[in-house]
């Protein structure tokens, strides 16, 4: 139970530091088996994770850089460094061209750019990222299973997810796509560039994630360890649940749209091209149907990280977890019925508007009550001001912006002036950055040890978190003041006026691109075999039923199934004499 | 005079207006040239309600930030660990609390929606008298019809910030937009007002301006290759002054003795033949007309065609007319739209005078 | 259902145990792992023909003469045959989960069997179909030939109205995905085939079989919903 409070141990001496020596270590799961083999048909959830982890890194920095590309450009209002870039890079091919010729062809280049950018970062990047890589290393310890409940399905979902990378590969090296990555019709119907292989690509990047959330609301519902009753489940799967519903049921839409908008560029069908018959602001609600609830596929599963990193750093149970687990649910219920906000400008009706936005509202409510009850877990913890909760701590922060921003959007007579302006920008970018990305850095520090039993250099840890932090709010913040100001999105060129704000916002960029690259190289440098100092089972002193097993975990994550009988929030430290209560 | 104040960018433009129009007395700078940290002019009747709005949920935001991030930081200090045996709170969950903060953001946001829609509504009423505008949308300028002045248009260009409307103050402005390719957006930062422009259909906005001056405007939707060169400058004139100022300046009429290349050079320009055709050699997204007179052009299905003598004039009326019936190989990527209707035979004559110059 | 009694099997009937993976616990909590995924897999089959359903109401709406003209030229005699024929399979389906129950051997592998024979007759059908529609310029989207669908049209007393283009268009992805969900059955059934003929089922161990059979349900009901929609708009 929980009461069995550890004896209190002499100042100096922390748990963290404690090797589990009570049993013989086991090989863990990488020792288990080798060869490439081992890897390419693995049937474990946790080398699946890690492989998931490895794959959207790569695609991170393929994002990142070419966010780096088109920030560079926009330090100028006029076009000329990626004139400049085209005339090298044509160069290099040994057909010279011109300045002028370059520059024509430079605004496309942008626009690729910032596609690019996009559609690799929600597709390959946010979508898998957290379920893909955490859920899958994590969902199963957690629960106190053996694996998922369909192991092959998930090295299925794996591969499923590299076919589709591949296409989005095919898809850049066949001169790019410039649709924007959300395809917007008659655009995408008429444009020049790559989009069958990219609409192909996310629409089967569909089929992996919708497998993922099949096989992840099996596992939860059928694989829970004995006495693992719903509400004794960690926060983390509760939103891995809700992600997985939304995945589930949000997807197939987007995979008839896909072929839908497929079909009508190859063949013409004339359901979404006003050329052919069909109704362009159909694709649109087509479209938000799926990509507003998958706002949700992405951010929920940092909602999970989150409360994980805030309670097992304050070493406090989470202040009310049933209405943070329950939220998660109410979240993907109403995420389902929100798309209309894209489209407040678009010409469908003000009926459609208004009911569209008031139930936005609705869903800021849930979301609220999360930050509320993050702050609240804070109150008389013990908190630890180690990396992944300076993480934790920089999400509240930077999510609470990007909450709060959204009121702004989702206001009718507000948003009809920011619509489509930076402040949009800013504003997902808080929420899909600021909440997911940052939730996901601190989830792979928190749970690093875990994964790959080595720990990292803390100091460089909170060198990086710092970039990161500063970075990021340079970047972003001033694009809320640039889009109040009528700063239009997705603009190569654009007036002086704004040029001071761009400058800042490409040095935050530039800032932040370094705090990602220093981020990625103490955590591989880590993995170095000098590292081999032992790392603790439970360096962090968590309660959840991943910290119960060796570091990394064995084979089959447990060498007996856990039985639960308590809560994954009750800490040892928590006091039940009602001392530090006050009472 | 007034002319070479289109060509000009727009601060010079700007200036001349100041020193050649005595009659407009306050003319505000175009925004642009405002520093960019400067508050945006609130120029149209909605402007104050949307900025009100705005700044109220800017405090209201601000409040809610500064009382989250306050507790966090006070607990992170208060409660910051002391030693590994640190004792923490029992405390897992407390209704009132969750009930208050799930009820007081709950109405004030249901205050925030009322009032939003509100305001909404009264934008997407149309006001009976207004003044008529059409707007067609095309990849990549913005023309600008008056039914109520006919012979009065404006296009705009992708190479300069040209005045695309005229607008007077303190009369509301009815626009009936439409496009030829792709979705479009019309946006006007300082009057608050945006809607798309969608193909297939038409869609409505209206607004009434309160601040004499010159504005951007933006199309807010991506559209392509020249998507961030599709602006152009609303002008808003004293009531008195809209008229004659718009019939000056809106009728692409010949000049007094204007020669045919001189018009057609204007032509050019006005009618946003530059977004896709270059006349320094530059193939853009239509074939430049840097030599075209005289050149054999390969079409898409093979054809030649030699583009001189009464052929080679009949081919461009056709081309301009009727785009898609010969398509320069190696292009088509983006459609022409026609303009038939939209430029009179003696404006072609003028066009073709102005190409065999290049 | 699962029928451990003896009593209901037939003499010479088959009762092989369930191969248990290595991380269920429970021979249930696998067939109960299965059994809801394959329902939570058909939610979003459902949820995706129901985008394209959508998107027929839509086109239905935008041109009410258009859809009502173009659905004339629809051959309601090979509909409803094909519409019998899919009943016609999900019985012997039924049939071939409920001979799994009961560990009849014989009864799996025929009735599996005819389902499958009768998605092909399916598939047969749909192909004279589209062939026919092919022959008289009747394709997607702008392959559509106007001339020759209206000169078609003609001989059987209809006129097309509108932009019979889109109707076609719809009519092919519709009913061309609903024949892709066939053949991926065809696939699937005769993998339970090859495994039933190994007498892997019974009493005990039908789960595949099961599955296969909801999913055969969907792709009928699918059809059943498509059959009216598109050949019956009157």
């Amino acid at each position: 139970m929980a009461n069995d409070k550890e004896k209190s141990k002499s100042e100096g001496e922390p748990t963290e530091s404690k090797v589990d020596t009570s049993r013989p270590r086991e090989p863990s799961f990488y020792e288990a088996q080798k060869g490439w083999k081992s890897w390419a048909f693995t049937l474990d959830h946790k080398r699946l994770g890690v492989m998931y982890l490895l794959s959207t890194m790569i695609f991170f920095f393929i994002a990142g850089m070419s966010a780096i590309l088109f920030r560079t450009e926009l330090l100028t209002p006029q076009g000329d460094f990626l004139p400049w870039l085209n005339q090298q890079l044509a160069g290099m091919m040994g057909q010279p061209i011109s300045i002028e010729e370059a520059a024509a062809q430079s605004g496309t280049t942008y626009n690729k750019l910032f596609t690019v950018h996009g559609a690799v970062m929600v597709f390959l990047v946010i979508i898998p990222s957290v379920p893909g890589a955490l859920g899958n290393f994590l969902l199963p310890l957690m629960l106190g299973a053996k694996d998922v409940a369909f192991p092959r399905l998930n090295l299925a979902s794996f591969w499923i997810y590299s076919l589709g990378a591949i296409f989005f590969l095919y898809t850049l090296f066949m001169g790019g796509l410039d649709t924007g990555w959300t395809f917007y019709t008659p655009y995408s119907t008429n444009t020049g560039t790559a989009v069958i292989s990219a609409t192909a690509g996310a629409f089967i990047l569909g089929f992996s994630s919708i497998l993922t959330g099949i096989n992840f609301m099996v596992t939860i519902h059928k694989m829970r360890a004995p006495g693992m009753t719903w509400y004794r489940m960690p926060l983390f799967v509760w939103a891995i649940y809700a992600t997985a519903v939304i995945q589930v049921l949000a997807t197939p839409v987007l995979a008839i749209t896909l072929l839908l908008l497929m079909v009508e560029r190859t063949l013409g069908i004339g359901i979404f091209d006003p050329a052919m018959g069909g109704d362009p602001v159909l694709f649109q609600h087509f479209f938000w149907f799926y990509s507003h609830p998958a706002v949700y596929i992405m951010i929920l599963p940092g909602f999970g990280i989150e409360s994980e990193l805030i309670a097992v750093h304050s070493r406090k149970h989470i202040f009310g977890y049933k209405a943070i687990a329950l939220s998660s649910v109410a979240i993907a219920i109403i995420s389902f019925v929100v798309w209309g906000h894209h489209m407040f400008v678009s010409g469908q009706s003000e009926l459609a508007g208004i009911v569209f936005s008031f139930l936005t509202f609705a869903v800021a409510v849930p979301t609220a009550i999360k930050v509320f009850s993050w702050v609240a877990t804070l109150y008389k913890g013990s908190i630890a001001f180690n990396t992944p909760m300076l993480y934790g701590l920089m999400f509240l922060f930077t999510f609470t912006i990007g909450g709060l921003t959204g009121v702004f959007l989702g206001t009718l007579s507000v948003d009809v002036h920011l619509h489509d302006t930076y402040f949009v920008v800013a504003h997902f970018h808080y929420v899909m950055m600021g909440g997911t990305i940052i939730a996901f850095i601190g989830g792979i520090h928190h749970w690093w040890p875990k994964m790959f039993g080595k720990m990292y250099h803390e100091g460089s840890a909170k060198i990086g978190a710092l970039l990161v932090f500063v970075g990021f709010n340079t970047t972003f913040f001033n694009q809320f003041v640039m889009g109040g100001q009528g700063m239009p999105r997705r603009y190569y060129t654009y007036v002086p006026q704004f040029q001071e704000q761009h400058v800042l916002s490409t040095i935050g960029a530039y800032i932040l691109a370094v705090g990602l690259l220093w981020t990625a190289t103490y955590l591989l440098y880590s993995l170095r075999k000098s590292n081999d100092a032992p790392v603790a089972d439970n360096p962090w002193g968590g309660a959840s039923l991943e910290w119960q097993t060796q570091s990394p975990p064995i084979e089959h994550n447990f060498h007996d199934t856990p039985r639960v009988t308590t809560g994954p929030y009750n800490f040892p430290q928590i006091d039940r004499t009602g001392e530090v209560d006050g009472h | 005079m007034i002319l070479s104040m289109f060509m000009g960018p727009p601060t010079e433009a700007a200036q001349e207006v100041a020193k050649n129009t005595e009659t407009v007395a306050t003319v505000e700078p175009p925004w642009e040239t405002l520093h960019s940290w400067a508050p945006l002019p609130e120029a149209s009747t909605f402007a104050p309600g949307t900025e009100t709005l705005y700044m109220f949920i800017v405090w209201l935001s601000t409040f809610f930030f500064v009382v989250v991030m306050g507790a966090m930081f006070w607990f992170m200090y208060r409660h910051r660990r002391r030693g590994d045996d640190d004792k923490t709170s029992s405390i897992t969950h407390n209704g009132k609390i969750e009930f208050l903060w799930s009820a007081i953001p709950a109405v004030l946001l249901l205050v925030v929606f009322v009032w939003g829609e509100l305001d909404f509504i009264k934008q997407s009423v149309l006001p009976p008298d207004a003044i008529d505008i059409r707007i067609t949308g095309r990849q990549w300028s913005w023309t600008v019809e008056y039914p109520d002045y006919p012979g009065v248009s404006f296009t705009s260009s992708t190479e300069t910030p040209e005045v695309v409307m005229m607008v007077p103050k303190g009369r509301p402005v009815r626009l009936t937009m439409t496009s030829t390719d792709v979705i479009h957006s019309f946006f006007v930062p300082v009057f608050r007002v945006k809607r798309d422009v969608v193909p297939g259909r038409y869609t409505n906005l209206w607004f009434e301006a309160t601040q004499v001056g010159e504005y951007n405007m933006y199309c807010t939707e991506y559209c392509g290759e020249q998507h961030s060169k599709m602006t152009g400058v609303v002008k808003v004139l004293e009531p008195e002054l809209f008229e004659a100022a718009l019939l000056e300046a809106g009728k692409l009429e010949r000049g007094d003795g204007e020669e045919d290349k001189v018009y057609g050079a204007r032509i050019y320009k006005r009618r946003g033949c530059d977004a896709c055709h270059s006349t320094d050699g530059l193939a853009k997204t239509g074939p430049t007309w840097k030599g075209l007179w005289g050149r054999t052009e390969t079409m898409k299905d093979g054809s030649t065609v030699t583009i001189d003598g009464a052929a080679g004039e009949n081919y461009i009326s056709e081309s301009i007319l009727d785009p898609n019936a010969k398509i320069v190989s190696g292009f088509g990527g983006a459609q022409m739209p026609s303009f038939r209707g939209q430029l009179s035979d003696e404006q072609i004559k003028a066009l073709i005078a102005y190409m065999k110059t290049l | 259902m699962s029928s451990h009694d003896a009593k209901a099997m037939r003499p010479g009937a088959i009762d092989p145990p369930m191969p248990l993976a290595h991380h269920f616990d429970t021979p249930g909590q696998q067939a109960g792992s299965a059994k809801f995924g394959m329902w939570v897999f058909l939610a979003t089959e459902i949820l995706m023909f129901s985008g394209l359903f959508l998107a027929y109401f839509v086109v239905r709406m935008l041109y009410p003469e258009m859809v009502l003209s173009s659905h004339e030229l629809l051959d309601k005699t090979m509909g409803g045959v094909n519409t019998v024929v899919l009943l016609t399979s999900s019985f012997t389906m039924a049939m071939a989960v409920r001979a799994a129950q009961l560990g009849d051997q014989k009864g799996v592998v025929r009735n599996i069997i005819l389902t499958i024979l009768f998605a092909f007759v399916f598939m047969g059908v749909k192909y004279v179909e589209y062939t026919g529609k092919f022959a008289h310029g009747i394709f997607p989207g702008k392959y559509f030939d106007y001339v020759a669908a209206g000169e078609y049209a003609r001989e059987h007393g209809h006129v097309l109205a509108g932009k019979p283009h889109i109707f076609f268009g719809l009519y092919f992805v519709m009913t061309g995905l609903h024949g892709v969900h066939v053949l991926a059955g065809i696939g699937v059934l005769t993998w339970v085939l090859l495994r039933a003929r190994k007498g892997e089922f019974g009493p005990r161990y039908y789960a595949p079989v099961e599955n296969v059979g909801l999913y055969w349900h969907i792709v009928d009901l699918v059809w059943i919903f498509l059959f009216p929609l598109l050949y019956l708009v009157r």
